[in-house]
């Protein structure tokens, strides 16, 4: 009996061998496993057999039961790899062939600064505040210490607003935003107010519309020293530069007293500038100790509290930090620029991954 | 304000040149925009001798001369000038010396044969005129060797000074002088007022009926004068300092107010009808201005008139009737304060800028008024002659009898600058203030900017030096910083960036636009009395317009697709209103190999990226309902509300081809920041089910003027506990549809949670959304 069992073992796995299809296999399968089958049929002859053969050959025949149903499972493994691959060769495509574009959008330079700004002054502790455009006159000049016949006040700088409620003016700069600070709240503050202003004034570097920031810091004492140290951080850490110099020259502000101007040292080589050192000056903000008389029109005691302002073009810091040459393209919305000096949606400042550029 | 070095020194003995000088006014804060001088050009250009004249051997009209330069061996030079000659004195200029006035360079050179090392120069090849006759001659004791400018008094520098518009007493070279010297840069040299000797009566009356535009009228005549040219020294003066020397006697007048800051007027007294009054002029009034120009003045102007017209406007620019000229003989000079504000607005109103007005509407020293008037009187006699007249003093200039209590404790105070008291007192008085033992700070007469203590600590610091201002950090809350941002502008940075990350560019435009624009999308409620242009008049309603002409610009250059936004204000009767608008034109896809023709943009492009936006913004976006149509300004069936409740959150849609010109189909939208609720930002528990989601589909046979989004509310609502998704995935009409309806096939995700759903559970939900269904008129498709 299992010389039966190695023939059939030798002849169906010699049939497998020659199988090339799953059907062949299958084939071969149940001729030998099925119902019917010859080694089925083995299996079922052990009934009949005397205990003592049956314990000898039945190790035989359950062998050979498996080494089929193995030598079966391995070649349609093999087929169905076979036929797998080459499926995968019959659906190869060019790679090469270019994806469907998808639009890139961008942050504008002055968003972009603008973060910056609240980014390095929320370290410094101060608060974003803002303010309405459409300012009243008292905001806009008369607290902060600009008389009617100021220059400032002419129609020539100012916008003025028409219909009831006279006296309206498109703010001429951001320092009402000190002002409704002030009014509105007691200090310590510490704020920066980033917004857009207007004068009347259009040529190859002005615009009627631009964007200003301002500062203010007012508390018990202090004083311009703090200023000093409170603008360099600032322009350290705006510009990314660590030999920052700055410039305080004496000036004129109506609302501050003493008033400054600040230049920052920079170069000019090869035509492109540089912040750090003091070879050439480039005046970047005006500031100073807010005027006794503006603290007292916010309903202030100017004995007990005392702080200082500061201002500066955030397009211009724009300007000097990404270099674009022309303000007029910033409010003219060409793509070719957004896409040229935007920035990407993700390309959040912070201060661990850096406000520079 | 054109400060030549010479002028600076007639007041400050110095020996510091322009450059320290320009540094020290920087300090300051006297703004230097800048130092020119013209000897700089003729920087080469010496005094030289001709020893020696000898004809050129090869040349009738050329000389080969032997010129000694003060170098040591002559110099041989052909020369053509006809008053070449030995001993002339000239200047020479040297190989490698530019020449401004035939904008060449010489070089060493064969004329004729002859070697020439160098040029004897005319006055036009120096850029010093038009004398092209001959060579420069100069007296014979000129030294030789020694640049030509500097012998010829041309190296003066001329420092440009931009005075802040506080520093009235600057306005002046004096004034810049005071500063200098206060701040140690030399000595104050302070002009003598010297004593006239009156010899008759004033002969012309002079009175004031406006005393608040002309609280003082000084004056005194100076008859029998011979009216010429400046002495060379003056006339330079004024040349360097950008004036145009006219005559002695307008001559004087310009030197005193750019020399000491007080404007005077001179009239020819053979042109004066009479006497002379200071008033308001009558609405209608013309002078004919010594501009040229005629300008027609009002009653808020102050003039000085005769009993027949009008001869000045008050300090600003006189009139050309009674001005002076070679013919005048008798002269009235006078000597007035006038009233800031009204030059101010008077010099704004008629548009005149001129040397008195900047000095009048500063305010010029009460207390120089009699003495300038005194000065200028004496040099006018001394120039031109003639008997000076008793003086007139019509009012008083307002004194300034300013006291300041101070501790000099507030310098350190304000200015964290430790100043010792002793040096803030030298300091201050070295600028002209009287320091009283008790710290009382006397403001001198011409410091009518000082008002309070803080100004006496800009004066000390100024003086100090701002370069010894120390750094000194802010004080620093423990700990790190805390988030300052608002709620408002955090929305606002997510908004941004989520539109950026969808594809679109930020744009920042006008807030103004013009007024059709804004008529169009809703009009404008705030209009600029004094708009720059008709297309930025009207502040706008909207964003959209700005956004639409920056779509069209693009399209215009050549972009196929435009995908903009904007964050700004809408500024709206009842205020300013945060909003984001966006645009987008063209192509929403363009044609391609995987996808085929382009697409353009429909209103759905603008739903999408409202949703994406007010998603950002922390909206609950599953909770909004849509209200058809938008506002007029859209397309009437294609546009829709977005709305919480009854708040408007924001508005989308494709914009009505009326409001948009050529740009095609264009989608737009605008979200109302403003609106959109605090997001509560709350996170609630994770609590994912056990058991697997059943997905059943319906499609329904809906009326085609049913929203779909009344048919998803409706079956959302059928069971609030197992529903957990609805979506619409097709929507169909065609065969088998009825004409007048629509096929809607829902998507319904039911989410088990306690147990697995029995077929009956199953029945019961499919029958609840069935019956929710045709409630709002929806019939399930057999």
């Amino acid at each position: 009996m299992s010389e039966d069992a190695d023939a059939l073992r030798a002849r169906f796995l010699a049939e497998l061998d020659r199988a090339e299809t799953a059907e062949a296999v299958e084939a071969v399968r149940v001729a030998a496993l099925g119902k019917s089958g010859a080694v089925t049929a083995l299996l079922k002859s052990l009934g009949g057999l005397a205990p003592d053969e049956r314990i000898r050959v039945a190790p035989v025949f359950q062998a050979l039961r498996d080494a089929l149903a193995n030598a079966v499972e391995q070649k349609k493994g093999v087929l169905a790899a076979a036929a797998l691959e080459a499926r995968l060769a019959a659906e190869r495509l060019d790679m090469s062939l270019p994806v469907p574009p998808e639009p890139l959008g961008s942050i504008h330079p002055i968003s972009r600064v603008m973060d910056e700004l609240a980014e390095i002054f929320a370290d410094l502790g101060f608060a974003v505040a803002e303010g309405p455009e459409i300012e009243d006159d008292w905001h806009n000049f008369t607290a902060l210490n600009i008389p009617p016949e100021h220059p400032a006040r002419a129609m020539h700088d100012t916008f003025y607003i028409g219909g009831d409620g006279a006296g309206r003016v498109l703010r001429t700069h951001t320092s009402p935003v000190q002002i409704r600070t002030m009014t509105g709240g007691r200090p310590p503050i510490r704020i920066i107010a980033p917004g857009r202003v207007y004068r009347s004034d259009s040529d190859a570097t002005h615009t009627p519309m631009f964007h200003q920031v301002e500062g203010l810091v007012i508390d018990r004492d202090t004083h311009m020293g703090q200023l000093r140290w409170t603008l360099e951080t600032f322009v350290k850490a705006f510009f990314g530069v660590d030999d920052v110099v700055l410039r305080l020259r004496p000036s004129f502000f109506p609302f501050t007293e003493p008033s400054v101007e600040v230049d920052v040292g920079c170069s000019w080589e090869g035509g492109r500038l540089q912040i750090g050192g003091s070879g050439s000056w480039l005046e970047i903000l005006g500031a100073g100790m807010v005027h006794p008389k503006v603290i007292a029109n916010c309903g202030l005691d100017p004995a007990a509290w005392q702080g200082f302002a500061f201002g500066c073009g955030i397009d211009r810091l724009a300007m000097l930090k990404y270099g674009m040459t022309d303000l007029r393209a910033f409010f003219d919305a060409d793509l070719r620029w957004l896409r040229h000096h935007g920035f990407g949606a993700l390309d959040v400042p912070t201060l661990s991954g850096g406000i520079g550029a | 304000m054109k400060v030549p070095m010479s002028w600076l020194r007639r007041y400050l003995e110095t020996a510091a040149d322009a450059e320290a000088i320009a540094a020290a006014l920087t300090r300051l804060g006297l703004e230097v925009e800048g130092i020119s001088n013209p000897a700089e050009a003729l920087r080469p250009f010496t005094i030289a001798r001709v020893l020696t004249a000898a004809p050129h051997p090869q040349a009738d009209r050329l000389q080969v001369l032997a010129v000694d330069t003060g170098a040591g061996e002559a110099v041989q030079v052909v020369c053509g000038a006809p008053n070449a000659r030995a001993g002339l004195v000239g200047v020479f200029a040297p190989p490698g010396t530019h020449v401004p006035g035939s904008d060449l360079t010489l070089k060493v050179a064969a004329i004729r044969g002859v070697e020439s090392r160098g040029m004897m120069c005319s006055a036009r090849e120096l850029g010093l005129g038009e004398d092209h006759e001959g060579i420069i001659a100069l007296p014979e004791d000129a030294p030789v060797g020694v640049p030509y400018a500097r012998w010829a008094g041309f190296d003066d520098p001329v420092i440009e000074v931009a005075v802040t518009p506080n520093r009235q007493d600057c306005m002046g070279i004096f004034g810049i002088a005071r500063d200098l010297a206060a701040a140690g840069l030399g000595t104050l040299r302070t002009p003598q007022v010297p004593a006239l000797e009156a010899r008759f009566p004033c002969p012309v009356r002079v009175a004031i009926a406006d005393a608040d535009g002309c609280p003082a009228f000084f004056a005194r005549a100076l008859c029998g004068v011979r009216n010429g040219p400046s002495p060379r020294w003056l006339k330079d003066l004024l040349e360097k300092a950008g004036l145009r020397p006219v005559s002695a006697l307008v001559d004087v007048t310009n030197y005193f107010a750019i020399g000491l800051g007080r404007p005077l007027h001179v009239y020819d007294i053979a042109k004066l009808e009479g006497g002379l009054v200071a008033r308001r002029a009558r609405a209608g009034e013309t002078l004919h201005a010594l501009n040229g120009r005629t300008y027609t003045l009002d009653e808020t102007m102050c003039v000085i008139a005769d009993e027949v017209a009008v001869h000045d406007i008050g300090g600003i620019m006189g009139g050309m009737a009674s001005g002076v000229s070679e013919a005048t003989t008798d002269v009235l000079v006078e000597a007035a304060w006038f009233n800031p504000a009204r030059i101010g607005a008077t010099g704004r109103a008629l548009g005149i800028t001129s040397d008195a007005r900047a000095r009048f509407e500063r305010g010029v020293d009460p207390a120089f008024v009699g003495p300038g008037l005194e000065m200028a009187v004496a040099m006018m006699r001394a120039l031109c002659g003639g008997e000076v007249s008793e003086a007139v003093h019509v009012g008083q200039p307002p004194a300034l009898d300013r006291v300041i209590a101070f501790d000099p404790a507030t310098t350190r105070r304000l200015s964290g600058l430790d100043v010792p008291a002793a040096e803030q007192r030298a300091l201050l008085e070295r600028l002209g203030f009287a320091v009283g033992d008790d710290w009382a700070v006397g403001v001198p007469s011409w410091r009518r900017d000082v008002e309070g203590p803080a100004d006496l600590v800009e004066e000390v610091v100024r003086l100090v030096g701002l370069d010894r201002l120390a750094s000194v950090p802010l004080p620093r809350a423990a700990g790190v910083a805390r988030p300052v941002a608002t709620p408002g502008q955090l929305l606002e940075r997510r908004v941004r960036r989520a539109l950026a990350a969808r594809g679109l560019a930020e744009a920042v435009t006008w807030s103004f636009i013009a007024e059709a624009e804004a008529e169009a999308f809703g009009g404008g409620a705030h209009r600029l009395v004094n708009p720059l242009s008709a297309e930025l008049a009207v502040m706008r309603p909207s964003l959209l317009p700005g956004l639409a002409s920056a779509a069209a610009r693009n399209m215009a250059r050549g972009e196929r697709s435009v995908r903009l936004f904007e964050l700004g204000r809408r500024y709206l009767a009842e205020g300013e209103r945060v909003t984001a608008g966006l645009l987008l034109a063209g192509e929403a896809a363009p044609r391609h190999w995987k996808t085929g023709k382009a697409r353009a943009f429909d209103a759905f492009d603008a739903k999408a990226a409202v949703l994406a936006a007010l998603a950002a913004a922390g909206a609950p976006v599953e909770r909004l309902s849509v209200r058809q149509p938008g506002p007029a300004w859209y397309h009437p069936g294609r546009s829709a509300e977005l709305l919480l409740g009854k708040a408007v959150l924001g508005v989308f849609g494709e914009l009505h081809p009326a409001r948009c010109g050529d740009l095609g189909a264009v989608a737009a939208a605008e979200v109302f920041l403003d609106v959109v609720p605090a997001s509560r930002g709350k996170r609630t528990a994770f609590q994912p089910s056990a058991l697997m989601p059943v997905r059943r589909d319906f499609a329904f046979l809906v009326p085609a003027t049913l929203a779909a989004e009344t048919l998803l509310r409706a079956v959302e609502a059928a069971d609030r506990v197992l529903i957990a998704e609805v979506e619409l995935f097709d929507r169909f009409t065609g065969p088998g549809v009825p004409e007048g309806q629509v096929s809607l096939a829902v998507g319904v995700t039911l989410q088990p949670r306690a147990k697995t759903l029995a077929e009956a559970d199953l029945a019961q939900v499919s029958a609840a959304i069935e019956a929710a269904a045709a409630k709002v008129g929806a019939v399930l498709r057999g």
